[in-house]
């Protein structure tokens, strides 16, 4: 009866998190709407018996949503709305619409065919994280692995985006290096 | 024994009762310590020896008039010292803070519940509470975001820097015990230490990385850039006061009273019997010990700058956890 209970408040607060997400006009609104979405989801799978899966949820996107914040306190004032610029709502209304259907149609799929059925049963005996690694690293191990290399690709770009001119101070005083690198050039020619 | 639903509740009364007493009381052990290490006194007034201080600023800290600036967003500005406080005490309930005990039976309604030693014993209880911990940066995040004051601003951008960079450290550092123990729970850990000895001696980096990653979750001094006086006023908490402002400290108290227990639990041999200490003693002696040290080290060094905090967690702590993960899985393969 408990999880009954807290899967329709999780459930509840969760679409209602999220409706004050894509709503709001607030941007501080919508940023702690969706942290807390984010945290309140991985109730769903605490009481689903998955709590490996549950608190890697809570870790990655508190850390995701957090630096998510960052980005928007840098462009955005925090403290006002937002004037968005909807250019045709109809047609926002139309795709929105359609992909919300298409995701109801593929979630519920499963709810009419017979045969589903579970290819890797948990073992309560050895817990979740074990159950988790053993299914990673046999039957998911090239996804896995493509992942891990699609992420590293991701970080050395990041690395060389933003790597720029790293070995220089952005406080101390620029001119007199450029005069230099200046000087050097000339005894170049 | 089974731990049944009124032993669980009387465990979280338990924890919130004495864990907020034992957070007002830290501010006065703090400011003795300090004290002492600094050639002061300290409180001395407010009863024998100082002692009542505590009283005298819970009294004032609820008085206070209760402000909210007039730009601020005051939905977000009142939720974050709640998010603080609330995430600080739902950390807790995953770590043993004290044993299991039976309440006696002459007690009447309670007697003969079995009060276990964790609230909610999940089997990835470590994960849970360094999750939870995180999550309390929200507090100060948002509380730097809604109020409206630049002040408040530079402690949020802070607040996201410092997360961005301790993360990494705290969760490589105690990686290498989790790959010697082989389990997430905090049991486990336990009782891996009373068969195999300490993990403060068998993994001397990872703990020296989890106690450094611990002070910067903590904001406690080397890494207290989220609301440094000298710098920028005071930081997120700049436009708060009253209980507001005192609920982000009682949050930050007991969150040094989480990664105390934690580095207890994992490094230090947690609440097994220590010579002639029963195991209830040990543990709260090294929870002391652990609290002690942040004081001692808020009395020994000064503050880094942000800068300074990104460089040491980025460039030097980070590669020496994951050297230290390499060697150890080395270790264990070998």
């Amino acid at each position: 009866m408990y999880e009954q209970i807290a899967f329709y408040l999780f459930s509840m607060l969760t679409v209602i998190l999220f409706l004050i997400t894509v709503m709001s006009k607030n941007v501080l609104y919508a940023m702690t709407s969706l942290a807390s979405g984010m945290v309140l989801i991985s109730g769903f799978f605490f009481i689903l018996g998955a709590e490996f899966l549950g608190v890697v949820q809570l870790i990655v996107y508190v850390g995701a949503v957090m630096a998510l914040y960052s980005f928007a306190m840098m462009f955005f004032d925090a403290t006002r709305s937002i004037k968005e610029k909807n250019t045709s709502s109809a047609l926002v209304f139309l795709l929105g619409g359609m992909s919300a259907l298409v995701l109801v149609l593929m979630f519920a799929a499963p709810i009419f065919s017979e045969n589903i059925q579970a290819l890797y049963p948990m073992h309560p005996e050895a817990g979740n994280a074990q159950d988790v690694g053993i299914v990673l690293f046999t039957k998911y191990l090239i996804p896995f692995e493509v992942a891990a290399v699609m992420l590293l690709v991701a970080m050395i770009a990041g690395i060389i985006l933003a790597g720029k001119k790293m070995d220089r101070s952005l406080t101390q005083d620029m001119s007199v290096d450029m005069e230099k690198e200046i000087m050097i050039q000339k005894d170049a020619k | 024994m089974e731990a049944t639903t009124l032993g669980v509740v009387i465990k979280a009364i338990i924890i919130l009762a004495i864990i907020s007493a034992i957070a007002g009381f830290g501010t006065y052990l703090e400011r003795k310590v300090l004290a002492f290490m600094q050639r002061r006194l300290g409180p001395m007034h407010v009863g024998p020896y100082g002692l009542m201080q505590i009283l005298a600023d819970g009294i004032k800290l609820f008085t206070k008039e209760d402000i909210i600036p007039q730009n601020a967003n005051r939905l977000i500005f009142a939720l974050a010292p709640v998010i603080t406080a609330a995430t600080a005490f739902i950390a807790l309930s995953a770590v043993p803070v004290f044993p299991d005990f039976t309440i006696p039976s002459w007690i009447p309604l309670l007697g003969g519940t079995f009060v276990p030693s964790i609230a909610a014993d999940i089997n990835i209880g470590i994960l849970f509470v360094l999750g939870m911990m995180a999550a309390g940066l929200y507090g100060p995040l948002l509380a730097g975001m809604a109020q409206a004051n630049k002040w408040g601003i530079i402690g949020a951008a802070r607040t996201a820097v410092q997360f961005l960079s301790y993360e990494v450290v705290t969760g490589l550092s105690i990686l290498a015990p989790i790959m010697i123990v082989g389990s997430l729970s905090l049991v486990d850990f336990n009782n891996y230490s009373s068969e195999h000895g300490w993990l403060m001696f068998t993994q001397p980096v990872a703990f020296v990385l989890f106690l450094i990653g611990g002070f910067a979750e903590t904001n406690r001094t080397p890494f207290d850039l989220l609301e440094h006086e000298a710098e920028v006023v005071s930081g997120y908490a700049t436009e708060y006061s009253g209980m507001r402002w005192g609920m982000f400290f009682i949050g930050e108290y007991a969150n040094m009273i989480t990664v105390s227990v934690l580095s207890a639990v994992v490094f230090m041999g947690g609440y097994n019997d220590m010579w002639f200490l029963p195991g209830w003693l040990a543990i709260i002696l090294k929870i002391a010990f652990v609290f002690f040290l942040m004081l001692w080290v808020r009395a020994s060094w000064p503050h880094v700058r942000p800068n300074q905090l990104m460089w040491l967690c980025w460039k030097v702590l980070m590669p020496i956890a994951v050297i230290n993960v390499v060697v150890t899985g080395i270790v264990i393969m070998v």
